[in-house]
Protein backbone atom coordinates (compact mmCIF):
# COMPACT_ATOMS: atom_id res chain seq x y z
CA UNK A 1 0.00 0.00 0.00
CA UNK A 2 1.49 2.95 -1.00
CA UNK A 3 1.95 6.41 1.37
CA UNK A 4 -0.74 8.28 -0.51
CA UNK A 5 -3.54 5.65 -0.06
CA UNK A 6 -2.46 4.80 3.46
CA UNK A 7 -2.56 8.98 4.54
CA UNK A 8 -5.91 9.45 2.56
CA UNK A 9 -6.93 6.51 4.53
CA UNK A 10 -6.05 7.57 7.66
CA UNK A 11 -7.04 11.28 7.43
CA UNK A 12 -10.79 10.17 6.49
CA UNK A 13 -10.64 7.43 9.66
CA UNK A 14 -10.01 9.76 11.95
CA UNK A 15 -12.39 12.40 10.37
CA UNK A 16 -15.10 9.83 10.05
CA UNK A 17 -14.92 8.35 13.82
CA UNK A 18 -13.77 11.94 15.28
CA UNK A 19 -17.14 13.53 14.41
CA UNK A 20 -19.51 11.24 16.32
CA UNK A 21 -19.36 12.00 19.66
CA UNK A 22 -19.10 15.96 19.32
CA UNK A 23 -22.00 16.01 17.09
CA UNK A 24 -24.25 13.71 19.30
CA UNK A 25 -23.21 15.91 22.42
CA UNK A 26 -24.47 19.44 20.90
CA UNK A 27 -27.41 18.20 19.43
CA UNK A 28 -27.95 17.27 23.57
CA UNK A 29 -26.62 20.53 24.67
CA UNK A 30 -29.42 22.55 21.99
CA UNK A 31 -32.62 20.33 23.00
CA UNK A 32 -31.87 21.32 26.67
CA UNK A 33 -31.31 24.51 25.86
CA UNK A 34 -34.31 24.77 23.50
CA UNK A 35 -36.61 22.87 26.67
CA UNK A 36 -35.45 25.44 28.79
CA UNK A 37 -36.59 27.97 26.12
CA UNK A 38 -39.90 26.90 26.03
CA UNK A 39 -40.15 26.54 29.81
CA UNK A 40 -39.69 30.10 30.19
CA UNK A 41 -39.07 32.68 26.91
CA UNK A 42 -38.17 35.40 28.88
CA UNK A 43 -34.66 34.06 29.46
CA UNK A 44 -33.71 32.97 25.83
CA UNK A 45 -31.04 35.35 25.41
CA UNK A 46 -29.24 34.20 28.26
CA UNK A 47 -30.16 30.30 27.31
CA UNK A 48 -28.80 31.15 23.58
CA UNK A 49 -25.12 32.61 25.10
CA UNK A 50 -24.83 30.10 27.05
CA UNK A 51 -26.04 27.15 24.52
CA UNK A 52 -23.41 29.00 21.72
CA UNK A 53 -20.79 28.98 24.74
CA UNK A 54 -21.33 25.06 25.48
CA UNK A 55 -21.30 24.38 21.72
CA UNK A 56 -17.84 25.85 21.12
CA UNK A 57 -16.28 24.11 23.92
CA UNK A 58 -17.68 20.88 23.12
CA UNK A 59 -16.79 21.21 19.62
CA UNK A 60 -13.25 21.13 20.52
CA UNK A 61 -12.28 17.51 20.46
CA UNK A 62 -13.75 17.27 16.72
CA UNK A 63 -11.09 19.96 16.40
CA UNK A 64 -8.64 17.73 17.81
CA UNK A 65 -9.33 15.20 14.87
CA UNK A 66 -9.87 18.08 12.07
CA UNK A 67 -5.99 18.56 13.53
CA UNK A 68 -4.75 15.24 13.74
CA UNK A 69 -5.97 14.64 9.73
CA UNK A 70 -5.00 17.52 8.41
CA UNK A 71 -1.31 16.55 10.12
CA UNK A 72 -1.69 13.43 8.38
CA UNK A 73 -2.71 14.50 5.19
CA UNK A 74 0.09 17.26 5.03
CA UNK A 75 3.04 17.18 7.17
CA UNK A 76 3.78 13.28 7.47
CA UNK B 1 -1.16 25.55 -4.06
CA UNK B 2 1.57 28.64 -3.63
CA UNK B 3 4.28 28.42 -0.78
CA UNK B 4 1.54 30.38 1.62
CA UNK B 5 -1.79 28.40 1.43
CA UNK B 6 -3.27 27.55 4.54
CA UNK B 7 -1.96 23.95 4.83
CA UNK B 8 1.23 24.66 4.38
CA UNK B 9 3.28 26.60 6.95
CA UNK B 10 3.89 30.52 6.41
CA UNK B 11 6.69 31.33 4.37
CA UNK B 12 9.91 32.85 5.39
CA UNK B 13 10.84 35.81 4.15
CA UNK B 14 14.38 35.81 5.21
CA UNK B 15 16.27 34.64 8.71
CA UNK B 16 18.40 36.89 10.48
CA UNK B 17 21.38 35.18 12.28
CA UNK B 18 22.13 36.19 15.62
CA UNK B 19 24.98 35.55 17.37
CA UNK B 20 27.01 33.93 14.37
CA UNK B 21 24.14 31.50 13.70
CA UNK B 22 23.80 30.31 17.28
CA UNK B 23 20.37 32.39 17.56
CA UNK B 24 18.41 32.13 14.53
CA UNK B 25 14.82 34.42 13.68
CA UNK B 26 12.83 33.63 11.03
CA UNK B 27 10.73 36.87 9.53
CA UNK B 28 7.90 34.92 8.17
CA UNK B 29 4.42 36.04 6.83
CA UNK B 30 2.90 35.83 10.36
CA UNK B 31 5.63 38.43 12.20
CA UNK B 32 4.39 40.46 8.97
CA UNK B 33 1.17 39.89 9.86
CA UNK B 34 1.24 40.60 13.76
CA UNK B 35 3.48 44.29 13.05
CA UNK B 36 0.64 45.39 11.17
CA UNK B 37 -2.31 43.69 13.31
CA UNK B 38 -0.33 45.53 16.12
CA UNK B 39 0.14 48.97 14.05
CA UNK B 40 -3.84 49.08 13.04
CA UNK B 41 -4.64 48.36 17.02
CA UNK B 42 -2.71 51.23 18.11
CA UNK B 43 -3.85 53.76 15.49
CA UNK B 44 -7.28 52.56 16.33
CA UNK B 45 -7.17 53.04 20.20
CA UNK B 46 -4.81 56.24 19.72
CA UNK B 47 -7.63 57.17 17.85
CA UNK B 48 -10.50 56.40 19.77
CA UNK B 49 -9.01 57.81 22.84
CA UNK B 50 -8.21 60.78 22.26
CA UNK B 51 -10.00 64.67 23.21
CA UNK B 52 -11.83 62.90 25.86
CA UNK B 53 -14.25 64.99 27.85
CA UNK B 54 -16.69 65.09 31.20
CA UNK B 55 -19.68 65.16 28.35
CA UNK B 56 -19.10 62.25 25.86
CA UNK B 57 -20.17 63.01 22.75
CA UNK B 58 -20.80 60.24 20.24
CA UNK B 59 -18.01 57.95 19.31
CA UNK B 60 -16.77 58.26 23.69
CA UNK B 61 -20.04 56.80 24.26
CA UNK B 62 -19.68 54.12 22.23
CA UNK B 63 -15.95 53.18 23.50
CA UNK B 64 -17.13 53.72 27.22
CA UNK B 65 -19.97 50.92 26.59
CA UNK B 66 -17.67 48.87 24.90
CA UNK B 67 -15.15 49.45 28.18
CA UNK B 68 -17.65 48.70 30.63
CA UNK B 69 -19.04 45.78 29.08
CA UNK B 70 -15.38 44.42 28.84
CA UNK B 71 -15.45 45.08 32.81
CA UNK B 72 -18.97 43.88 33.77
CA UNK B 73 -17.56 40.33 31.93
CA UNK B 74 -14.91 40.43 34.15
CA UNK B 75 -16.15 41.41 36.78
CA UNK B 76 -19.13 38.81 36.88
CA UNK B 77 -17.16 35.69 35.59
CA UNK B 78 -13.90 36.31 37.82
CA UNK B 79 -15.11 38.64 40.81
CA UNK B 80 -14.64 42.14 41.85
CA UNK B 81 -10.42 41.01 43.23
CA UNK B 82 -9.53 40.06 39.67
CA UNK B 83 -10.64 43.26 38.38
CA UNK B 84 -6.72 44.28 37.95
CA UNK B 85 -7.07 41.72 35.21
CA UNK B 86 -9.52 43.23 32.53
CA UNK B 87 -6.91 44.65 30.48
CA UNK B 88 -4.73 41.15 30.14
CA UNK B 89 -8.48 39.69 28.59
CA UNK B 90 -9.47 42.92 26.60
CA UNK B 91 -5.87 42.35 24.52
CA UNK B 92 -6.60 38.78 24.26
CA UNK B 93 -9.84 39.09 22.74
CA UNK B 94 -8.65 42.27 20.51
CA UNK B 95 -5.64 40.25 19.24
CA UNK B 96 -7.37 37.35 18.78
CA UNK B 97 -9.89 38.69 16.75
CA UNK B 98 -8.01 41.15 14.64
CA UNK B 99 -5.09 38.78 13.99
CA UNK B 100 -8.28 36.28 12.31
CA UNK B 101 -9.74 39.29 10.64
CA UNK B 102 -7.02 40.43 8.94
CA UNK B 103 -6.97 37.02 6.76
CA UNK B 104 -9.99 37.80 5.01
CA UNK B 105 -7.74 40.40 2.88
CA UNK B 106 -5.78 37.48 1.33
CA UNK B 107 -2.71 39.89 1.27
CA UNK B 108 -1.12 38.82 5.16
CA UNK B 109 -1.51 35.39 6.60
CA UNK B 110 -3.75 34.97 9.56
CA UNK B 111 -2.12 35.57 12.84
CA UNK B 112 -3.57 32.95 14.30
CA UNK B 113 -3.15 30.52 11.92
CA UNK B 114 -0.11 29.84 13.05
CA UNK B 115 0.13 27.54 16.09
CA UNK B 116 3.43 29.14 18.38
CA UNK B 117 1.15 32.79 18.15
CA UNK B 118 -1.87 31.12 20.10
CA UNK B 119 0.24 28.74 22.46
CA UNK B 120 2.37 32.21 23.15
CA UNK B 121 -1.08 33.28 24.41
CA UNK B 122 -2.15 30.06 26.16
CA UNK B 123 1.28 29.37 28.04
CA UNK B 124 0.74 33.45 29.44
CA UNK B 125 -2.39 32.21 30.51
CA UNK B 126 -0.71 28.84 32.35
CA UNK B 127 2.06 31.23 33.51
CA UNK B 128 -0.50 33.84 35.22
CA UNK B 129 -2.40 30.83 36.93
CA UNK B 130 0.59 29.43 38.19
CA UNK B 131 2.24 32.84 39.68
CA UNK B 132 -1.31 32.90 41.36
CA UNK B 133 -1.54 29.84 43.18
CA UNK B 134 2.28 30.67 44.21
CA UNK B 135 1.39 33.81 45.87
CA UNK B 136 -1.59 32.69 47.25
CA UNK B 137 -0.21 29.04 48.59
CA UNK B 138 3.58 29.92 48.60
CA UNK B 139 5.53 27.75 46.52
CA UNK B 140 5.46 24.65 48.61
CA UNK B 141 2.13 24.74 48.92
CA UNK B 142 1.23 25.18 45.19
CA UNK B 143 3.31 21.86 44.68
CA UNK B 144 1.47 19.98 47.47
CA UNK B 145 -1.92 20.99 45.63
CA UNK B 146 -1.25 19.29 42.98
CA UNK B 147 -1.62 16.01 45.70
CA UNK B 148 -4.93 17.41 47.01
CA UNK B 149 -8.20 14.87 47.23
CA UNK B 150 -5.25 11.88 47.35
CA UNK B 151 -2.04 11.67 47.13
CA UNK B 152 -1.83 9.05 44.47
CA UNK B 153 -4.13 11.49 41.84
CA UNK B 154 -1.05 13.55 41.49
CA UNK B 155 0.16 12.20 38.34
CA UNK B 156 -3.47 12.84 37.41
CA UNK B 157 -3.33 16.71 38.06
CA UNK B 158 0.14 17.24 36.75
CA UNK B 159 -1.08 16.20 33.29
CA UNK B 160 -4.77 17.94 33.10
CA UNK B 161 -2.26 21.00 33.94
CA UNK B 162 -0.26 20.34 31.42
CA UNK B 163 -2.88 19.49 29.17
CA UNK B 164 -4.84 22.59 29.66
CA UNK B 165 -3.02 25.02 27.39
CA UNK B 166 -2.92 22.44 25.13
CA UNK B 167 -6.22 22.07 25.11
CA UNK B 168 -7.02 25.82 24.42
CA UNK B 169 -3.98 26.18 21.60
CA UNK B 170 -5.68 22.76 19.75
CA UNK B 171 -9.45 24.50 19.64
CA UNK B 172 -8.45 28.19 18.17
CA UNK B 173 -5.80 27.14 16.09
CA UNK B 174 -7.71 23.85 14.50
CA UNK B 175 -11.10 26.45 14.03
CA UNK B 176 -9.26 29.01 12.56
CA UNK B 177 -6.76 26.86 10.26
CA UNK B 178 -9.14 24.03 9.84
CA UNK B 179 -11.62 26.60 8.86
CA UNK B 180 -8.56 28.43 6.17
CA UNK B 181 -8.11 25.12 4.52
CA UNK B 182 -12.12 23.63 4.25
CA UNK B 183 -11.88 27.72 2.17
CA UNK B 184 -9.52 26.79 0.08
CA UNK B 185 -10.64 23.58 -0.80
CA UNK B 186 -13.65 25.45 -1.67
CA UNK B 187 -12.04 27.59 -4.04
CA UNK B 188 -10.13 24.79 -5.59
CA UNK B 189 -13.48 22.36 -6.12
CA UNK B 190 -15.47 25.61 -7.62
CA UNK B 191 -12.51 25.86 -9.78
CA UNK B 192 -12.36 23.21 -11.69
CA UNK B 193 -16.45 22.80 -11.57
CA UNK B 194 -15.86 26.24 -13.73
CA UNK B 195 -13.25 24.61 -15.69
CA UNK B 196 -15.78 21.81 -16.61
CA UNK B 197 -18.25 24.77 -17.37
CA UNK B 198 -16.17 25.73 -20.47
CA UNK B 199 -14.91 22.06 -21.78
CA UNK B 200 -16.43 23.04 -25.30
CA UNK B 201 -14.10 26.08 -25.46
CA UNK B 202 -10.86 25.46 -26.85
CA UNK B 203 -8.15 24.38 -24.84
CA UNK B 204 -5.87 27.98 -24.75
CA UNK B 205 -9.26 30.36 -24.23
CA UNK B 206 -10.28 27.70 -21.39
CA UNK B 207 -7.47 28.92 -19.59
CA UNK B 208 -8.21 32.00 -19.53
CA UNK B 209 -11.95 32.25 -18.64
CA UNK B 210 -12.30 33.45 -15.58
CA UNK B 211 -13.68 31.11 -12.56
CA UNK B 212 -17.65 31.20 -12.96
CA UNK B 213 -18.87 29.66 -10.13
CA UNK B 214 -15.81 31.06 -7.42
CA UNK B 215 -17.39 34.50 -7.11
CA UNK B 216 -20.70 34.19 -4.98
CA UNK B 217 -20.79 30.66 -3.09
CA UNK B 218 -17.80 31.25 -0.92
CA UNK B 219 -18.80 34.35 0.28
CA UNK B 220 -22.11 32.46 2.40
CA UNK B 221 -19.46 29.84 3.45
CA UNK B 222 -16.71 32.15 4.60
CA UNK B 223 -19.45 34.17 6.57
CA UNK B 224 -19.75 31.40 8.73
CA UNK B 225 -16.30 29.66 8.73
CA UNK B 226 -13.67 32.95 8.83
CA UNK B 227 -16.28 35.41 10.88
CA UNK B 228 -18.47 33.48 13.02
CA UNK B 229 -15.62 31.36 13.51
CA UNK B 230 -12.85 33.89 14.44
CA UNK B 231 -15.40 36.04 16.89
CA UNK B 232 -16.81 32.85 18.69
CA UNK B 233 -13.45 31.24 19.07
CA UNK B 234 -11.80 34.73 20.11
CA UNK B 235 -14.73 34.67 22.63
CA UNK B 236 -14.45 31.10 23.92
CA UNK B 237 -10.17 32.08 24.02
CA UNK B 238 -10.89 34.65 26.33
CA UNK B 239 -13.52 33.26 28.65
CA UNK B 240 -11.53 30.29 29.43
CA UNK B 241 -8.47 32.63 29.97
CA UNK B 242 -10.95 34.49 32.89
CA UNK B 243 -12.45 31.27 34.26
CA UNK B 244 -8.88 29.38 34.64
CA UNK B 245 -7.29 32.43 36.29
CA UNK B 246 -10.39 32.85 38.35
CA UNK B 247 -9.98 29.23 39.75
CA UNK B 248 -6.16 29.94 40.54
CA UNK B 249 -6.94 33.28 42.15
CA UNK B 250 -10.78 32.31 44.16
CA UNK B 251 -12.14 35.32 46.27
CA UNK B 252 -10.52 35.96 49.57
CA UNK B 253 -12.15 35.05 52.94
CA UNK B 254 -13.92 38.33 54.49
CA UNK B 255 -11.47 39.52 57.55
CA UNK B 256 -14.13 39.04 60.56
CA UNK B 257 -15.23 35.41 59.28
CA UNK B 258 -11.51 34.28 58.94
CA UNK B 259 -11.16 35.59 62.27
CA UNK B 260 -13.65 33.53 63.62
CA UNK B 261 -13.39 30.21 62.62
CA UNK B 262 -12.61 27.60 65.77
CA UNK B 263 -10.13 26.48 67.24
CA UNK B 264 -9.48 22.96 67.18
CA UNK B 265 -9.07 21.50 70.99
CA UNK B 266 -6.67 18.97 71.10
CA UNK B 267 -6.88 17.14 74.36
CA UNK B 268 -9.59 14.83 75.09
CA UNK B 269 -10.37 16.11 78.03
CA UNK B 270 -11.67 19.56 77.23
CA UNK B 271 -13.42 17.81 74.40
CA UNK B 272 -15.39 15.86 76.40
CA UNK B 273 -16.03 18.74 78.45
CA UNK B 274 -16.93 21.37 75.44
CA UNK B 275 -19.39 18.84 74.41
CA UNK B 276 -21.25 18.17 77.99
CA UNK B 277 -21.78 21.97 78.18
CA UNK B 278 -22.96 22.19 74.70
CA UNK B 279 -25.94 19.46 75.21
CA UNK B 280 -26.74 20.47 78.71
CA UNK B 281 -28.21 23.90 78.14
CA UNK B 282 -30.34 21.82 75.30
CA UNK B 283 -31.92 18.89 77.68
CA UNK B 284 -33.20 22.16 80.08
CA UNK B 285 -34.48 23.47 76.73
CA UNK B 286 -36.25 20.48 75.91
CA UNK B 287 -37.61 19.04 79.05
CA UNK B 288 -38.79 22.41 79.70
CA UNK B 289 -41.03 22.48 76.19
CA UNK B 290 -42.32 18.74 77.11
CA UNK B 291 -44.06 20.09 79.73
Amino acid sequence: MSLLVAKALGAAFVMGIGSIAPALGEGNAVAKALEGIARQPEASSDLRTTMILGCAITESTGIYSLVIALLILFAL
Amino acid sequence: MDGSSLSQGAKVYFRINLFNGAVPIDITQTTVSLFVVTVIVVIIGILLGRNLTKKPGRRQALVEKIVLTLYNLVESTMGKHNLKYAPYVGTIFISSLFGTLIGLTKVFRSTTADMMVIMGWSLLTSFLCWYEGIRNRGFFGWLKSYAEPVAFIAPINIVSEVAQPLAMTFRHFGNIAGGGVLMSIVYAALASASGLLFKAVPNTIASAMPPVFQVGIPAVLSLYFDLFSGLMQAFVFSLLTMVYIAQANPAPLPAAAAAEKPKKIKKKKERKAALESHTSPQADANSGQSQ
